[in-house]
């Protein structure tokens, strides 16, 4: 079958699954109507009870934590999909220097601002938008602004599995190690096991904090993972590029 | 947000993400992806903000401003040789 | 008005098929499984909207107003970012079939044997 052909044929059957998918979402309720009822208890519930301001990270770091937990290793497994696939091809001495001295003095400012913004992101992620995931993106794109700004050579200090891996592992284990204190003190796993504290303050939410920072180093750890594989791959193609 | 103001905003934000889709999709360039992606990752952000979900928007602002390009330009680097330099 | 949402979502996920079935390049073919993908966060999201209802946060607003259901946010959050590291493996996938075989066009891929 030509590709021609290939794709005639897709772009009916495609067109017959659209009018499927708008048949079944006509059976929906209205835009704006939602018939609830898991969201308006956590919503009325999630503050009084743990003190979480943000009840979105109420849900994913304390009261649905383990569906979170689930999802740390799907990271993890991905990443060490990705090391296993690209690690051969690492290359370390690339010749490739930066030549923008705006690049070269703005970069490591950038990179300071961004870190104490990422940090503060994975803080107080109880208290407004943020939270360990996107918090660990952002940490992780913060120092990545090392090779942006320095080169190659600088970015490998970094980016070295010695360094990482050992991070990675205390977020990804630190997560279970905060399930397994919660079975310890007689709760469920991951259940909150401290005194939730003052709403709208960092000792708010008990022991969730802990799971938000644990899934922050975590995720911090395991994109920096990736962008050492990918970065080292850059480097054997500018490595080919030269010769 | 009342709304009144919330309307319009929508209806701008759901007309964005549909044109993005498929400027993503059209087009071939690895490079130019890059950019395109980035775009529909922040018309999708503006989309969630405006669903009342700030912590998802700022997820796909991080995500779509640093990883993707990162890794779609490394992609690129590898596969599509700049022209001019077979 | 109250259709466009679920309309939106469902082109977008036809368009990133097509996209798939259409695509010349195992990298573009993965971006455009991430636009499939970003389907499904607009139409959960949709799903979980309350008519005037602001962010289910409540920091300085209180407690009681109309907000948004929190659950699908949270499923999606993780996801967004879960998905980043996905789309990598299949990029690294992608970049190792470019390796051995010297192409990354899916029809000549499938054609090498061996």
């Amino acid at each position: 079958m030509t590709r021609r052909t290939r794709v005639a044929v897709a772009s009916i059957a495609l067109a017959g699954f659209a009018a499927l998918l708008v048949w079944a979402f006509a059976g929906l309720p209205d835009f704006g109507s939602y018939r609830g009822p898991y969201g308006f208890v956590l919503d009325r519930i999630a503050t009084p009870d743990r003190h979480i301001d943000n009840v979105v990270n109420a849900t994913t770091y304390d009261i649905r934590g383990f569906d979170t937990m689930g999802e740390e290793f799907i990271l993890f497994g991905a990443v060490l999909g990705v090391v296993l696939l690209l690690r051969e091809e690492k290359d370390e001495d690339v010749g490739d220097a930066v030549h923008s001295d705006l690049v070269r003095a703005g970069g490591p400012l950038s990179l300071a601002v961004a870190f104490l913004v990422g940090l503060w992101i994975v803080a107080f992620g109880f208290v407004t938008p943020g939270g360990g995931f996107q918090g660990g993106v952002a940490l992780a794109s913060a120092v990545v602004m090392l090779f942006v700004a320095a080169g190659y050579r600088a970015w490998s200090a970094v980016g070295e599995e010695t360094v990482l891996d050992p991070v990675e592992g205390l977020g990804a284990g630190g997560f279970v190690v905060v399930g397994l204190a919660g079975l310890a003190s007689g709760l469920s796993f991951l259940g909150n096991f401290w005194r939730p504290g003052v709403a709208g303050t960092l000792t708010s939410g008990g022991s969730a904090p802990l799971v938000n920072w644990a899934a922050g180093i975590e995720v911090c750890a395991a994109t920096l993972v990736l962008f050492t594989e990918f970065l080292g791959a850059y480097g054997v193609s500018l490595r080919k590029a030269q010769s | 947000m009342t709304l009144a103001t919330l309307v319009p905003l929508q209806s701008v934000a759901f007309a964005l993400v549909a044109l993005g889709a498929p400027a993503v999709v059209f087009t071939r360039d690895l490079r130019r992806l890059a950019v395109v992606n980035g775009f529909y990752g922040i018309a999708l952000s503006l989309l969630f903000i405006v669903y009342g979900a700030p912590d998802v928007a700022l997820s796909m602002i991080v995500v779509s401003g640093v990883a993707y390009p990162l890794v779609l330009l490394v992609a690129a680097a590898r596969i599509q040789r700049r022209r001019g330099d077979e | 008005m109250s259709f466009l949402p679920y309309a939106v979502a469902a082109w977008i996920c036809v368009v990133g098929l097509y996209g798939i079935v259409a695509s010349r390049n195992l990298v573009h073919l993965a971006v455009c499984l991430t636009v499939t993908q970003s389907s499904t966060y607009v139409l959960l999201l949709a799903i979980g909207y309350v008519r005037g209802g602001g962010p289910p946060i409540f920091k300085g607003v209180e407690l009681g107003t109309t907000a948004v259901d929190p659950v699908v946010q949270a499923l999606t959050l993780t996801d967004v970012v879960v998905s980043v590291t996905v789309v990598a493996l299949i990029i690294a996938l992608a970049l190792d079939a470019h390796e051995e075989s010297g192409t990354a066009d899916p029809d000549q891929l499938a054609e090498l044997s061996g």
